[in-house]
């Protein structure tokens, strides 16, 4: 039984690191239909840019200093680069799904070669204070302290989301713009200045997913393609959640951490089987859009 | 000063050359009423003068030549636009709808719910659960927050019941007093009892520009609306 509840606890947490990958997907992609293939490169360039200026700070400011910059430092990295990508590309490429793919495709392309020559092909390690990588004791069973900061993030993040999506002039006008662009234009508002906003918010929280996963889940390193991996996984979790819904992709987040994580651990043991948590979610996709095509909360695909 | 002056205006959708020239003007004050029958480019015309459709031509509006300008700029020269099928933001509540909308420090909500105070009574509503009537005051609701002082209105009547038809006009009458209507309708009903001048297009060029009481000229109606003339 402790197993059991010690394994969702830890789907738990990957949910709450896919549904951070998956909101500002779901944002770009659900809201502003745009096929944003470069999403995976904003979680890289963000876990680099934790990773770096990380890397130049004095060690004497203590590693958890060190790590809270480095949270700060994903979340920026991870918003220039989506703002510098939707200024000079993307905003060109509306209403052209075509070109929006391959040119996405290019720049994650090129981008990851760029850091391939930078930084090299080994893995670098994120500095962690020693807190995150111990556990803490909850009635008989030790949970991971850093699953609690990935679900804590993807709580705090869904809740600031939502509140902004229904509360702020800017979310109203990005509700507005995705139902009809032109005449949220035709009321005197600049709906190309609300979609770059879109960008930076959607490559802030990839920034912060790319960060969480080295940490939590990929023993503290990061790596130039570590944010290719998850971006797939950020795209099933969007498609299932609904298009457009981020609540919908939050819930969606959570069955898919825990659908990986207990078969991995249940089946993944067996010879031949060793992928199947990846399969699991595959299947799972397949399921929920044979069953309800539009996903669990989302408009019609 | 001309609130619009419109000179040699070319648009050309789908390979279709829908304006061909069209030159007119809008003077300040009252109801323009831009006419013609089904299809010959009354709808483009104001969208050519939002900028919403790409044209050619010069188009002078509110004394600022808005060659190359976006549209959100048009409009924030001041001009209120009410689009033919109305375009609420149908998942937005009626009170996200005119927040929406807001362009001015001080929105006149107490003119807006004055004129239509069934908005204020469904303020948490969804506008996509709203009549067609309910819709209409949303769309003019959201121009009439900032006071423009040029409305663009395109088919206000359509599709609404003849007691829903001439409450609205009455609410346009009282909106006319303060600013200026460039009208397209199709209601002639409506055109009589609202505007003083009329700019007839057919074939995508002004073919007939006059006053409103000539509409009452059946033959004039028919040659240029397909109608007879509302008397």
């Amino acid at each position: 039984m402790n197993i059991f509840l010690a394994l969702t606890f830890s789907g738990f947490a990957l949910g709450g690191v896919y549904f951070l990958a998956a909101s500002g997907l779901s944002l770009i992609y659900g809201l502003m239909d745009i096929l944003n293939f470069a999403h995976g490169l904003f979680m890289t360039l963000g876990a680099y840019a934790a990773w770096d200026v990380a890397a130049h700070l004095p060690a004497s400011w203590g590693a958890s200093t060190l790590f809270g910059i480095a949270l700060v430092s994903s979340v920026l990295g991870g918003a220039i680069a989506a703002g510098l990508t939707e200024f000079f590309i993307i905003r060109h490429l509306y209403a052209r799904p075509v070109s929006q793919i391959l040119v996405t495709i290019g720049l994650d392309l090129a981008v990851v070669g760029l850091l391939l020559g930078g930084f090299g092909s080994n893995s670098l390690a994120v500095p962690v204070p020693l807190w995150i990588m111990e556990a803490t004791k909850v009635g008989s069973i030790n949970l991971p302290n850093a699953d609690f900061v990935a679900l804590l993030a993807g709580v705090v993040v869904l809740v600031v989301l939502e509140w902004f999506l229904a509360r702020t002039r800017y979310g109203i006008i990005i509700r507005a713009g995705v139902e009809n662009r032109t005449m949220v234009s035709a009321l005197g508002i600049n709906v190309g200045k609300a979609f770059t906003l879109v960008f930076v918010i959607g490559g802030a929280m990839a920034g912060l997913a790319g960060l969480l996963y080295s940490v939590v889940f990929a023993g503290d390193l990061i790596s130039p393609t570590q944010g290719d991996s998850l971006l797939i996984f950020a795209f099933i979790v969007v498609v299932i959640g609904g298009l457009g819904s981020i609540r919908g992709s939050a819930i969606a987040a959570l069955i898919v951490g825990l659908t990986q994580d207990y078969t991995n651990f249940y089946l993944g043991g067996h010879p031949g089987l060793a992928e199947i948590g990846n399969l699991s979610v595959v299947l799972l996709l397949a399921v929920v859009l044979e069953w309800r095509p539009r996903g669990l909360l989302g408009r019609a695909l | 000063m001309n609130a619009l002056q419109v000179r040699d205006l070319h648009v050309t959708l789908g390979g279709s050359h829908v304006l061909q020239g069209v030159s007119f003007d809008v003077p300040t004050g009252g109801v323009t009423a831009l006419l013609g029958r089904n299809g010959v480019g009354k709808t483009t015309t104001l969208k050519a003068l939002l900028g919403i459709v790409a044209s050619t031509g010069d188009r002078n509006v509110l004394g600022t030549n808005t060659k190359g300008l976006s549209t959100h700029r048009v409009v924030k020269l001041g001009v209120g636009y009410v689009p033919e099928d109305r375009d609420v933001f149908a998942g937005l509540s009626v009170e996200e709808n005119l927040r929406l909308a807001e362009q001015r420090d001080d929105p006149r909500y107490d003119e807006v719910f004055a004129l239509f105070p069934e908005l204020k009574s469904r303020a948490r509503q969804r506008a996509g659960t709203l009549s067609g009537g309910q819709q209409q005051m949303v769309s003019i609701a959201r121009v009439l927050l900032n006071g423009w002082p040029l409305l663009l209105v395109d088919e206000p009547s359509k599709g609404l019941a003849p007691k829903l038809v001439s409450e609205l006009t009455d609410v346009l009458e009282r909106v006319a007093a303060t600013s200026t209507i460039f009208l397209v309708e199709q209601n002639l009903a409506v055109v009589k009892r609202l505007a003083s001048r009329i700019i007839v297009l057919d074939h995508g060029e002004v073919v007939h520009t006059g006053t409103a009481d000539e509409l009452a000229d059946e033959a004039l109606a028919r040659r240029f609306l397909g109608v007879a003339g509302a008397r």
